[in-house]
């Protein structure tokens, strides 16, 4: 099967000589079609630059990318049937909602009153169905939001790229949206990429999620295998922030002697076990999160249950949690 | 029970104690900030105009060359008179054939300095733009003279590169040609052109500066060639720039009275025709009259541009 977007040891480099960097740094992926694939770095990364590279606005310096088999070489954006939801929405100002939506049939060509008619379907299907006489200044952030999502699917791309789709709207929405994307996608089968710095975004929304750090693609794998496994400490760290233990930490403690992940949620305070000072306390609402000093000279995180009796700093605790939580990281990274 | 709290510090000296009463009463600070700009602005500015205006209601007395401080259009009424219809006509022609060449000719360099321009280019921009603003306008009207001359170095490089016919058969064409381009319509545009450039580029360039790079990106993504997002988004977006521009260029150009004076055929334009019946003819009316012609002209302009959307992006 041909994968909806494929990336061949595909590098982005910007400046030239000692100042050069390299954003995209030999990245090879294949995202498959129909799947919601979610690009999860800090910034800097690489992945908004890995998303720019396949929408067109840059092209690689080495390496090749192949949309739906097809080498994007030579191939403008405005040829690519791919399209973009911008993160600061670029909805254009001067025309009303209805028109942005139109906007793409439009310099196709498509005559007015059919255009038109196709914008008020996909302004229904975000559920903005009233809204297509107004200017995008009249709109709030989550309606923006849906508009730039018609105005992006009215093109019936067969990928759509979606940049930091959710970071300027308030926690509440970005529940709901999230929720709304995945179903979209889900009933319109089309290949979803999105570019996120939040890791519980790019957990619960999608299939497969891709690591980025440093230009590079350190794991990828489906939220529960990145979550679970972490291949390497970036990993373990950036997703969920895990306890990160040295191999020689991780010995002392019973487990591998090799770099590994122990998830706070693991650890649990019970009578016996590995002891150790309660050193701060920060309060989650869904639990609560304790820092506990082990006489180790090692600092452990452990998130406790909301209803769980919660100890007092300074108190003495002693941890246990199950061997196999202990994950052996590859690498030394 | 501890004591009622001593304020942090008692007030030192009558700058404290104005900073209170500002604080206490914000509409003082606003009325002395606002008091003398509006002076200016109501009673300088608009005062002066309102009785302008009013004098353009007056009429001379034709025996005695009299001015009748009584209210009547008869001096509107000889506004229309085909000399001096001719003298609108002209100077209107002229202001909209600068204003278009401007915006064309500006288009390009504005846009240069909006997206590419970086450091050192972006301040080589501006001062190449301002510089010539800097300098007297007179010096550089009289300089445009003496370039245009028969003698001067256009007709020279023209003949030098054996073009002089090319020269002659455009000096030939008849209206806008004459005997050289200093005496000639061509002459006074060119020179307009040159003198009130910068007042097109700045405006058009601060507005192409605030449509974001990724607002082009969409068009493209959404499948526009550049053409289209030149005409759909650019071009819309870059507007309320463009007749800001227009406003000065136009309306320079309407109400100048030296550069057609120095620079081309002996016909009036609105502001000599002003120059020449304030003074000597003394006829005030008929002068403050022609002056409300460009007020008028632009108010037309302002209500049709704002017609087709100009200020949409606004």
């Amino acid at each position: 099967m041909i994968a909806a977007v494929d990336f061949t040891h595909v590098s982005r480099q910007f400046g030239s000589g000692a100042a050069a960097v390299r954003a995209v740094d030999d990245v090879s992926l294949a995202i498959a079609e129909g799947e919601f694939f979610a690009m999860l770095g800090p910034s800097g990364s690489g992945k908004t630059t890995c998303l720019r590279l396949i929408s067109g606005f840059e092209s690689p310096n080495e390496g090749t990318i192949r949309i739906f088999g097809q080498d994007m070489g030579a191939v403008p954006p405005n040829r690519r049937h791919v399209n973009t939801v911008f993160q600061d929405y670029a909805l254009f100002p001067h025309m009303t909602v209805r028109d942005n939506v139109a906007y793409g049939l439009m310099v196709r060509g498509m005559d007015r009153r059919t255009r038109l008619a196709r914008a008020e379907e996909m302004l229904a299907l975000v559920h903005l169905p009233e809204f297509g006489g107004r200017k995008p200044g009249q709109l709030s952030g989550g309606q923006r939001q849906r508009v730039a999502l018609a105005r992006a699917l009215v093109n019936e791309p067969r990928v759509l790229l979606l940049d930091e789709p959710l970071g300027a709207l308030d926690l509440k929405l970005r529940e709901a949206m999230q929720d709304e994307l995945k179903s979209l996608q889900k009933r319109l089968g089309i290949t979803f990429v999105f570019v996120t710095h939040d890791q519980g975004e790019a957990l619960s929304m999608a299939d497969r999620v891709a690591v980025f750090s440093r230009g590079k693609i350190v794991q990828t794998g489906s939220p529960a295998e990145v979550y679970e496994r972490p291949a390497t400490r970036f990993v373990a760290d950036f997703v969920g922030s895990s306890n990160v233990l040295s191999p020689e930490q991780s010995a002392r403690l019973g487990g591998p002697a090799r770099w590994t992940s122990l998830r706070p949620e693991a650890i649990r305070l019970a009578g016996e076990g590995t002891p150790g000072t309660v050193t701060a306390l920060r309060y989650l609402g869904a639990g609560t999160r304790v820092a506990v000093a082990l006489e180790a000279g090692l600092d452990l995180g452990v998130l406790l249950p909301a209803g769980a009796p919660v100890p007092a700093p300074g108190e003495a605790v002693r941890l246990t949690w199950e061997r196999s939580a202990m994950h052996a990281m590859e690498g030394e990274e | 029970m501890s004591a009622a709290l001593e304020p942090a510090h008692p007030p030192r000296g009558p700058g404290d104690r104005l900073t209170g009463l500002f604080w206490r009463r914000p509409w003082v600070l606003l009325a002395l900030l606002l008091a003398p700009p509006l002076l200016w602005l109501g009673v300088v500015y608009v005062g002066s105009l309102v009785a302008l205006l009013w004098q353009s209601f007056y009429s001379i007395d034709e025996f005695s060359g009299m001015v009748v401080p009584e209210l009547t259009l008869k001096t509107y009424a000889e506004l229309l008179r085909p000399s001096n219809a001719d003298v609108i006509l002209r100077t209107a022609t002229m202001a909209a054939a600068v204003t278009l060449a401007s915006a064309v000719l500006a288009f390009p360099i504005a846009y240069y300095a909006a997206r590419y321009a970086k450091g050192r280019w972006k301040a080589a921009f501006y001062l190449g733009v301002m510089l010539p603003l800097w300098s007297s306008y007179l010096v550089k009207v009289y300089a445009w003279k003496l370039i245009l001359a028969k003698e001067g170095i256009v007709t020279w490089a023209f003949e030098g590169l054996g073009a002089g016919n090319l020269l002659n058969a455009v000096l030939a064409i008849p209206v806008i040609g004459g005997n050289s381009l200093s005496t000639s319509y061509m002459g006074t545009f060119l020179v307009f052109l040159y003198v009130w450039l910068p007042f097109m580029i700045l405006p058009m360039q601060a507005s192409l500066e605030r449509v974001p790079a990724t607002m082009l990106e969409a068009s493209s993504d959404l499948g526009a060639r550049p053409g289209q997002t030149f005409r759909h988004v650019i071009l819309p977006l870059a507007m309320p720039g463009v007749i800001a521009g227009s406003i000065f260029t136009f309306s320079l150009t309407l109400g100048d009275y030296i550069i057609p004076q120095i620079v081309g055929s002996s016909r009036l334009f609105i502001g000599q025709a002003v120059y020449t019946l304030q003074g000597t003819a003394g006829n005030i009316p008929l002068a403050a009259a022609f002056a409300v012609v460009p007020i008028l002209i632009m108010l037309v302009y302002l209500a049709v541009a704002r017609r087709l959307g100009a200020f949409d992006a606004l």
